[in-house]
């Protein structure tokens, strides 16, 4: 009885390896495509973020002079982030039905197919936030001060929210395709409710300046601004700055990690709710998936 | 038989073909109500049990179920009535070379492959080298494979897919591919895996390969189970089926019960009396037309035309008028002495006549009668051949 178990358990450790194997095989073909034939290859995507942050502090520094300082800083903290999100679940929205040739003739566990574009995504995040802290380190160096930690929370709520995403968005796109174009108008909407371009004191402050604190409530609900202020916040260091006219500016929420941390959890548990219903999902599609496309 | 590895039980598969199919969340609505989609079953109550280290031939018309009810127990569909249970790593060549991506090298496109099929990274390299050698890409491998003739795309496809291991083969029709040398290979290649105690099943069109691999034979239909057991008989079965399979019936004068008909057809080797459906040039080949007519009709006379490869026409023969007997059948026998030799598949084109007047009553045409193998040839063809009508054997 206990070996039976224990091979059962053999096999199915030997089966998830495989799969992780698949999965990481996807990837790597991903990124290779991406790159053949373009004799900088990966590099071009490390020009990505700093580009950003050279035009950021150009434009907030000079053109749009803001009353924030290192403006830049605190946008690239959310903005890397919810690139991931962005292209990930844009990507995955088409996983599926990119890949029906591989879904009518071979029998694979399919799901690897959404999650080999949230990983693809992943690999560009590391990359692009590897030289976001380069560019930290002689720039801003206060942020890699205590506070830093609030990015692993932050980066692994957003992975299970991503990830939940895409399941649900490429399972449901092989029957309405409709998904593909409904989510890409979703996101552009969704990345203004974010504050991404903005700090998200502004809306707090102008919610309260109308008497609608409690709507704040709402827009922090979104798990991406839970994400994205976190990310801000350990990354971006003081909640209150002297601005760029000379007084005090808050940014961010002030006080302990108490605003952040809560509002994260509450971020994991709307997350980890959408991943039942993206796992359900998916599962109850699949066995369709052939069909269909 | 040891405990079978593939169960399959009442398995059906119910596709709807849509006349106007929503893709989108507006056509859904829109559609909602008025949709008109018709259910298709493309596999009926098929019942298979197949065991460890069988080699099963999967035989049937085009659009029969043969490649759906590969993708049900291969899982990739789910079947809409029954249950399949499948015991052992499976191993689906539905398509060669399915997933593999033009941009990436050979090399490159083995490792993504095999991971799809389900092998991990160590077994592929363990394997590599058999793999490339397999294929005869040694030169190519470092290629994109978008460069790859189709012929070498084929051949890395196989090669990955075999490399597997398999417990279980499903093989849909991916033998045809490639030429003749890698063919042989391919089926040195099955049977290594047969030896190993690997379950084969597989899909062809050639029938000859049926009873030369397999153990048994399995003939579908409609998307039903026509034939299970003997692989011999089984291709014996699809090719009756495909023969006496009309592909229409025209022409003539008179109401249609009461005119002259013929209602079956039979193809045999004349000297041992065994039905067959393929023949060798030189062979002699005997057809028999059963042919009905309304009790008291005047005599009839059979025209039987054949069309040979390319639907070239060509010989025709004419029976003498046969006398119906007293239950109105008349049994007519063409009997050619020696085949050309020109291989490939024949037509019939049958006519019921009435010898006066030269009415024809039915006329109906068989393509796929027979298949002849044998050299290609050319020149002068001289067909022999006699006709008989056959003393009236009646089966009460």
């Amino acid at each position: 009885m206990a070996q039976v178990r224990q091979a059962a358990d053999a096999r199915a450790a030997a089966q998830s390896r495989v799969r992780l194997e698949l999965l990481t095989e996807l990837i790597r073909k991903d990124l290779k495509v991406k790159y053949k034939n373009s004799a900088l290859g990966f590099v071009w995507s490390l020009a990505n973020p700093l580009l950003y942050l050279a035009v950021f502090t150009l434009v907030f520094s000079f053109f749009l002079q803001g009353n924030v300082p290192w403006f830049a800083v605190l946008f690239m903290s959310g903005y890397l982030i919810w690139s991931f999100f962005n292209s990930a679940s844009l990507d995955a929205t088409g996983a599926v039905v990119g890949n029906a040739n591989l879904v009518r003739k071979v029998r694979f566990p399919r799901v690897v197919l959404p999650l080999a574009s949230v990983g693809f995504a992943g690999v560009h995040l590391a990359l692009q936030l590897l030289v976001f802290f380069l560019f930290l380190v002689p720039f801003y160096p206060d942020a890699f001060g205590p506070q830093l930690w609030l990015v692993a929370p932050a980066l692994a709520v957003a992975v299970v929210f991503t990830v939940a995403m895409s399941l649900l968005a490429s399972s449901l796109n092989v029957r309405y395709r409709d998904v593909q174009h409904l989510l890409e108008i979703t996101l552009l909407a969704w990345f203004w409710l974010t504050p991404i371009v903005y700090p998200v004191t502004v809306v707090r402050d102008k919610l309260a300046g109308a008497g609608l604190l409690w709507m704040f409530k709402f827009y922090m609900a979104n798990p991406m601004t839970s994400v994205v202020v976190a990310a801000q916040r350990a990354i971006y260091v003081h909640p209150v700055v002297t601005g760029n006219d000379g007084d005090l500016v808050q940014v961010l929420p002030a006080g302990g990690y108490g605003f952040y941390l809560q509002w994260l959890a509450v971020a994991a548990a709307i997350s980890a709710g959408l991943l039942v219903v993206g796992l359900w999902t998916f599962r109850r599609l699949q066995a369709d998936f052939a069909e269909e496309l | 038989m040891a405990s079978p590895t593939i169960v399959a039980a009442g398995v059906g598969k119910r596709f709807l073909l849509h006349h106007k199919r929503a893709t989108s969340l507006k056509e859904r609505l829109l559609l909602h109500r008025q949709s008109s989609s018709e259910a298709f079953w493309a596999l009926r109550d098929v019942d298979l049990q197949i065991g460890a280290g069988q080699t099963v031939g999967l035989i049937g018309p085009n659009g029969s179920g043969k490649s759906t009810l590969l993708k049900v127990l291969s899982g990739i569909l789910a079947p809409t009535t029954g249950t399949v249970s499948v015991r052992g790593r499976i191993a689906s060549l539905l398509e060669l070379g399915a997933g593999f991506n033009g941009e990436l090298t050979g090399r490159e496109n083995i490792y993504l492959n095999a991971a799809i099929l389900g092998l991990s990274r160590r077994e592929t390299e363990r394997y590599f080298d058999e793999i490339v050698a397999f294929a005869e890409l040694e030169p190519f491998i470092d290629n994109q494979v978008k460069h790859y003739s189709s012929g070498q795309y084929v051949r890395l496809g196989f090669a990955v897919a075999v490399h597997v291991s398999p417990d279980i083969l499903l093989v849909d029709e991916v033998l045809a591919v490639g030429d003749e040398s890698f063919q042989r290979k391919c089926l040195n290649k099955i049977g290594e895996f047969q030896q190993r105690g690997c379950t084969i099943l597989f899909v062809t069109h050639a029938l000859d390969l049926i009873p030369r691999i397999c153990s048994r034979g399995v003939v579908l239909d409609h998307g039903r189970v026509l034939h299970d057991g003997d692989p011999v008989e089984a291709a014996e079965r699809l090719r009756s089926l495909l023969g006496t399979g009309a592909d229409q019936s025209g022409g003539g004068a008179g109401p249609a019960a009461e005119r002259p008909r013929v209602t079956a057809v039979r193809l045999f080797d004349p000297a041992s009396g065994a039905e067959k459906g393929h023949f060798r040039g030189g062979e002699a080949m005997a057809v028999e037309f059963d042919v009905a007519s309304p009790a008291g009709s005047a005599p009839v006379a059979v025209r039987l035309a054949v069309t040979g490869p390319a639907d070239v026409p060509m010989w025709v023969m004419d029976s003498d008028p046969l006398h119906p007997g007293p239950d109105g059948l008349a049994t007519v026998r063409f009997t050619v002495k020696e085949l050309p030799q020109l291989k490939g598949i024949y037509a019939f084109a049958v006519a019921v006549r009435d010898p006066a007047s030269n009415v024809t009553y039915d006329a109906r045409r068989f393509s796929e009668a027979f298949l002849a193998v044998g050299d290609t040839g050319t020149g002068v063809l001289e067909v022999v051949w006699t006709t008989e009508q056959v003393e009236n054997q009646v089966e009460r």
